[in-house]
């Protein structure tokens, strides 16, 4: 928030539409980030989060489509529809992804060393396999790994999950990519480590590298991103800078959120409060607003699908928002 | 990863120890008297007594045991009760016939199944892969000798172009010696690779659904490169498994392929011997089978070692 450099987007998501043969999964999400920034994306789990991340990256799994328009600063061309050799020259270099799983996320089978090099080979950053390995181990430094000579050669197994999560980041970083894409990195780690992760995250990303983090734990979207978007069933329902909507949310479903994860306010019988009901699975999601069905402030109007009110980069799609000024009415 | 090596090379001692005990055993209450056969019907007892004390036969059975393991351990394969000519010579040349033709078999087999197996995953969902795994299917169902008698027909009867059987030793004749190798190399792995594709198939498909593919991918790896360059050693752990198991089955196809074609190797050594009461041969090449066997399945647990890290650590 307070980096005062010009704003130039290095990702710019428009009308992106997931779908399977017969199921819409990701629906009309337009997004943004710029370099330097750290963009939450938050939701429960089925709200698309993943999905959306995949298809920026053009790794969805097979049977599974995306329409829309998905741009990367620099690159002439759309990402959706590119060929995979097109994809691939940018994977890894231009945009990363550190994903969930540290456990299973490397090759059992090749040392850690090797599998940092790999990627800065691929891309021909560096001349040859010495002076690859050479900065893997740097890389690997600078992910704080203790003894970095040591763990570059070992092989996945050796490692603690924590360990292997900074790994997996120090592939993330070999290339100094503009985007840095995060799904839900910290979830499988306890709670320490999970706090050094997110340090050298928002050192990795102090500069021009844009972040967009994707988690459902909003603390630490708090302490780490500059703006948020919260996605629901397939949809972007609410987004803008942290502090406005964690502060003043205008989408029921936020406020829910919010209520849920304040830890020290409990309902009337002294339980602590949670959002009614549970997402409905893929294609299941009512016709109108996808939240109408869990809201307590839906009524006819929310038949209607909402139109999105305010700008792209602070804004919610909701009939009834709740006040600026907090809590409902 | 010593300690795994020993163990496993301890555990190789004690199995052909106790292989050795009975397969000996096995021959030993055969019915039918070796000197009875060596001398027909018609020897008179002193003969046959002279004959038993000359092979060795008069005396207890522990001693006839150890004299045999001693004698395999010296590489004295002892003498053909039909003959009287040492079994070591012809045994060690028909062995290397042998492994020859299962060698090749085995090339023929990883040479379908591989790029096969990994085509058939990687199109899982198209109708390419489908074709492969139904052709891989009708394969399975083919026995070895039916295949080694159609390929007969076509490519040496009809075509001419291939020896219908017979041997030349590749220092005789290089050539002839592929070309009579093709064929029966063949028959032998068009069936072992059907089963095979099927075995590579599973295993890629397996390892493609890996986070550590995604993770490739997400490096800026084409999925092709990918694939070989994380997927195919992950893979090869269950596949090698499968090499090993198949060996035995390429042994025994071996004995029939070896008929079919003429050729003198182990197999045709084997049957000759059995056919001929001739015990101590039948002793002597299960024996070498039963040897190769448990080496190749050593050889794989070694190579499990090399292939998966993990593994090299746990006792």
């Amino acid at each position: 928030m307070s980096r005062s450099e010009p704003r130039s987007p290095v990702l710019t998501v428009t009308g992106l539409t997931v779908s399977t043969v017969d199921t819409e999964l990701v629906r009309d999400v337009s997004l943004r980030v710029d370099r330097g920034e750290r963009v939450g994306l938050i939701g429960e789990s089925g709200s698309g989060k993943s999905l959306t991340a995949s298809a920026v990256l053009g790794l969805l799994p097979e049977g599974v489509r995306a329409t829309g328009s998905v741009r990367l600063a620099g690159v002439d061309h759309d990402l959706l529809g590119a060929s995979e050799r097109a994809l691939a020259a940018l994977r890894g270099r231009r945009m990363t992804l550190v994903f969930q799983e540290p456990m299973t996320a490397l090759n059992p089978a090749m040392r850690v060393v090797d599998q940092v090099a790999e990627v800065m080979l691929v891309h021909r950053t560096r001349p040859d396999r010495r002076s690859a390995r050479a900065a893997a181990v740097e890389l690997l430094d600078r992910v704080r790994l203790p003894d970095p000579a040591d763990t570059a050669r070992a092989y996945p197994h050796q490692l603690s999950g924590g360990q292997r999560q900074r790994v997996v980041l120090a592939i993330a970083l070999a290339n100094d990519p503009d985007l840095l894409i995060c799904d839900e990195p910290t979830t499988a780690l306890d709670v320490t480590v999970q706090a050094r992760m997110l340090e050298l995250i928002r050192a990795a990303t102090a500069r021009s590298t844009g972040l967009l983090f994707i988690t459902h734990d909003l603390a630490v979207v708090a302490s780490l991103c500059d703006r948020v978007l919260v996605m629901y069933g397939g949809r972007l329902v609410e987004s803008g800078p942290v502090h406005q909507v964690f502060t003043a949310p205008r989408h029921p479903y936020t406020r829910g959120l919010l209520a849920a994860s304040d830890l020290t306010a409990t309902d009337e019988r002294g339980r602590l409060r949670t959002i009614p009901g549970s997402v409905p699975g893929a294609g299941q999601f009512p016709a109108g607003c996808v939240f109408r069905t869990r809201c307590d402030r839906a009524d006819q109007a929310c038949g209607q699908l909402p139109d999105w009110r305010g700008t792209p980069e602070h804004g919610h799609a909701c009939w009834h928002p709740t006040h600026p000024g907090g809590g409902a009415p | 990863m010593l300690f795994q090596l020993t163990r496993r090379l301890l555990i190789l001692l004690a199995s052909l120890a106790v292989a050795s005990v009975l397969v000996f055993g096995f021959m030993a209450v055969l019915p039918g008297d070796p000197a009875q056969v060596a001398l027909g019907v018609n020897a008179t007892p002193e003969l046959l007594a002279r004959t038993r004390h000359e092979f060795g036969l008069d005396r207890p059975l522990v001693v006839r045991y150890l004299d045999w393991i001693g004698g395999l351990l010296t590489g004295d394969f002892g003498r053909s009760y039909v003959t009287g000519e040492r079994i070591g010579p012809s045994l060690v040349d028909r062995y290397g016939v042998t492994l020859w033709l299962v060698g090749a078999g085995m090339l023929v087999a990883v040479l379908i199944a591989v790029p096969a197996g990994v085509l058939a995953a990687v199109r899982h969902r198209r109708i390419s892969g489908a074709v492969i795994s139904g052709l891989s299917q009708l394969g399975v169902a083919v026995p070895g000798f039916l295949a080694g008698i159609v390929l007969v027909q076509v490519f040496a009867v009809s075509l001419g172009l291939v020896p219908s059987g017979g041997w030349t030793p590749p220092v005789v004749d290089p050539v002839e010696f592929l070309l009579g190798l093709i064929l029966p190399a063949l028959s032998l792995g068009l069936v072992q690779g059907a089963v095979l594709t099927r075995y590579v198939r599973s295993a890629v498909l397996d390892v493609l659904r890996e986070d550590y593919i995604r993770t490739a991918r997400a490096k800026g790896l084409t999925p092709f490169r990918a694939l070989l360059r994380h997927g195919l050693r992950n893979a090869a752990v269950p596949v090698v498994t499968v090499l090993g198991l198949q060996l035995t089955t390429l042994l025994v196809g071996a004995v029939v392929v070896e008929r079919v074609f003429v050729i003198p190797g182990l197999g045709s050594l084997l049957l000759d011997a059995v056919g001929n009461r001739d015990l101590l041969v039948v002793q002597d090449v299960v024996m070498v089978l039963v040897l190769t066997v448990l080496l190749v399945n050593f050889l794989v647990d070694v190579l499990y070692a090399v292939l998966n890290p993990r593994l090299r650590q746990v006792g």
